[in-house]
């Protein structure tokens, strides 16, 4: 039990710290999109590390939530908590309708209809010139205000996003270790012996598919509300590449892995200035490198290592 | 414009570009058959050829039969290349990490090309003029004869490759069985490397047989890919024949879309068949179900 909350309450208390010591704006800005990349991708990990699945089309869901509450309060004036409800659900559907779709099929054609339906989006969003703004984008959308409090700061924003985490991160943990958890990682190894123990796989792999989806729907929500201005370029499929790469970089199906290569890989391009050009290059080869040599992220190889280290000690103990 | 001359004209539109996605879906057919993968970086080999025909042609000045086999050959070599360096050192990986590693691949294709070539939109003479050929009050361009005929070569081909080559029947085996084609004597590994190399190639003659008609771009690739993957799945995932039907159903579809409904959705429509067929007939048009339910990749 301890072993268990140790890491969360440990990281809760220096995350609430932290703005105390670091309060230039431009480090706290970072640390809300590191925030925001870490509810995105704790959903994605989910999906692969747990359900086997992949999803390209993790950046339509974060624009469709962006754009749902942004949409509906900067233009229809609709308070924000109802318009947070509307992207949940709107979100939910569409991936609902997907997830059938496509995971009751054996193989990986979610990864290619979530990219179709990404690119649809894409499609939509620049099209509906009247309604999204198309190409240009969405500006003046508002701060996030519930019941009269305004979070009008990167200060104020900083611990939303890191309260939310936090809240969802628990949440996430108490999934893995439940029943339905435990079933979800026996889909791993394998399908047809969980399905003869009783697991309804396909009901199974749609919830998890659901939860990621709401989950970058979230992220999408907090990022539209932070910067106040959005464009279809949210739903690129760049975008999902790098929410993917830096679940590969930290370590599918290691909820901290999501954390560590969203900030790593957020913290990159601020330190290479000549980043934008090879932008793709690199998280390509990222990307390339890391499964083809370290297909456990930095969590896996940092368990492995921490097992060997282990086992030197016992074994010097024994000797 | 009459009635007639109008359709006349959208259909041919609709077969020329319903052509490539044909070649495309060709392509992940082939891999898909060796090797069990979806190759996510199909697209990227039409960008590539085009992108180097252009830069052999315009660049090296080389006359077009030249530079088209040797743009050919160099996606070719890519393709394989790409092959031998992420997906043979790896022992049997699980197929979320081979999507991975196409994904990425495709990636790499994209941002080397715009690192190399820029941003810019680039365009290719076309290869017999650009003088409209007349029929029944359409105007047909000889470069989209040019792209069809190119689709009835790789056609014919593949089918005298599959059918009458030792090397294309031990393809074939590969896709039924790849263990008990390694016990039969047939080089597995090596097989996967030529599929590889095929896709890439005739991924490779459509983009060089396109780009006269679209011009080219370094972020072509990824719509095209998932257009010839529409085509693919609708014409059942690995039947050949499949992909080629669906292929030009596709484009038509596309090219009546956007005469008759609006053109800035068409990039949607194969999307939107791609999920109508995965909710409804995810076999395919011509694969039969119960193959389909035991497909893995």
């Amino acid at each position: 039990m301890v072993k268990r909350y140790l890491p969360i309450v440990a990281f809760g208390c220096a995350a609430a710290l932290l703005p105390l010591v670091c309060k230039d704006p431009y480090y706290l800005g970072i640390l809300v999109f590191i925030g925001i990349y870490s509810i995105a991708t704790m959903g994605l990990n989910l999906l692969m590390g747990y359900a086997g699945q992949i999803s390209l089309g993790h950046a339509a869901f974060y624009a469709l939530g962006a754009y749902t509450t942004g949409l509906l309060t900067a233009k229809y004036r609709v308070p924000f908590l109802p318009a947070l409800v509307a992207a949940v659900i709107i979100t939910a559907a569409i991936a609902y309708l997907i997830g059938m779709a496509c995971l009751r099929l054996r193989g990986h054609y979610l990864a290619v209809a979530t990219l179709a339906v990404g690119e649809i989006i894409f499609i939509c969003l620049n099209a509906a010139v009247g309604f999204t703004g198309g190409p240009s984008g969405l500006a003046g959308i508002p701060s996030i205000e519930v019941g009269g409090f305004s979070f009008d700061s990167d200060f104020k924003m900083y611990y939303l996003v890191w309260s939310l985490f936090i809240l969802l991160f628990l949440m996430t943990g108490n999934i893995i270790n439940s029943r339905s958890g435990r079933a979800l990682r026996s889909l791993h190894s394998s399908q047809t012996a969980a399905a003869a123990m009783g697991v309804n796989v396909i009901s199974l792999k749609v919830q998890v598919f659901v939860l990621s989806a709401v989950y970058a729907a979230l992220a999408g929500v907090l990022y539209g509300h932070s910067v106040t201005f959005i464009s279809p370029q949210v739903s690129d499929l760049m975008f999902s590449v790098r929410l993917l790469t830096m679940i590969v970089v930290g370590g599918m199906g290691h909820l901290w892995g999501g954390v560590i290569g969203a900030a790593l890989l957020t913290l990159l391009p601020e330190a290479l200035s000549a980043f934008q050009d090879y932008e793709m290059v690199i998280y390509g080869s990222i990307l390339l490198a890391m499964v083809m040599f370290l297909p456990d992220g930095l969590m896996g190889a940092f368990e492995n290592l921490y097992k060997k280290m282990v086992k030197v000690v016992r074994a010097r103990g024994n000797g | 414009m009459s009635d007639l001359s109008q359709i006349v004209q959208f259909f041919f539109t609709g077969i020329t570009i319903g052509s490539i996605y044909a070649m495309v879906g060709l392509g992940f057919n082939i891999i898909y058959n060796a090797t069990g993968i979806i190759n996510f970086a199909q697209g990227e080999f039409v960008m590539l050829g085009g992108m180097v025909m252009v830069w052999l042609t315009a660049s090296c000045n080389l006359p077009l039969p030249l530079g088209f086999m040797l743009a050919v050959l160099i996606v070719t070599i890519t393709g394989a290349a790409f092959e031998r360096f992420a997906i043979y050192p790896l022992k049997k990986p699980p197929a979320l990490i081979l999507i991975i590693i196409t994904l990425a691949g495709s990636i790499i294709f994209k941002g080397a090309a715009m690192l190399v070539w820029g941003k810019q939109t680039y365009s290719l003479p076309h290869f017999s003029g650009e003088e409209p050929l007349h029929l029944l009050g359409a105007t047909i361009l000889p470069q989209a004869l040019w792209v069809i005929g190119i689709l009835m070569a790789v056609v014919g081909l593949l089918a005298f490759f599959f059918n009458f080559t030792m090397l294309g029947k031990a393809m074939r085996a590969c896709s039924v069985n790849p263990v008990a084609a390694s016990l039969v004597g047939i080089n597995v590994k090596r097989i996967v490397l030529l599929s590889f190399a095929m896709s890439a190639g005739i991924g490779a003659a459509a983009g060089i047989a396109f780009t006269p008609i679209v011009l080219m771009e370094f972020d072509r690739g990824a719509l095209l890919g998932l257009k010839g993957f529409c085509a693919a799945v609708l014409g059942g995932l690995g039947n050949g024949t499949g992909a080629v039907i669906a292929g030009l159903l596709i484009g038509v579809l596309e090219s009546f879309g956007t005469g008759y409904i609006s053109s800035e959705y068409k990039d949607a429509i194969a999307l939107g068949v791609l999920l109508a067929v995965l909710l409804v007939r995810p076999s395919g048009l011509m694969g039969s179900r119960e193959a389909a339910s035991l497909k893995e990749f």
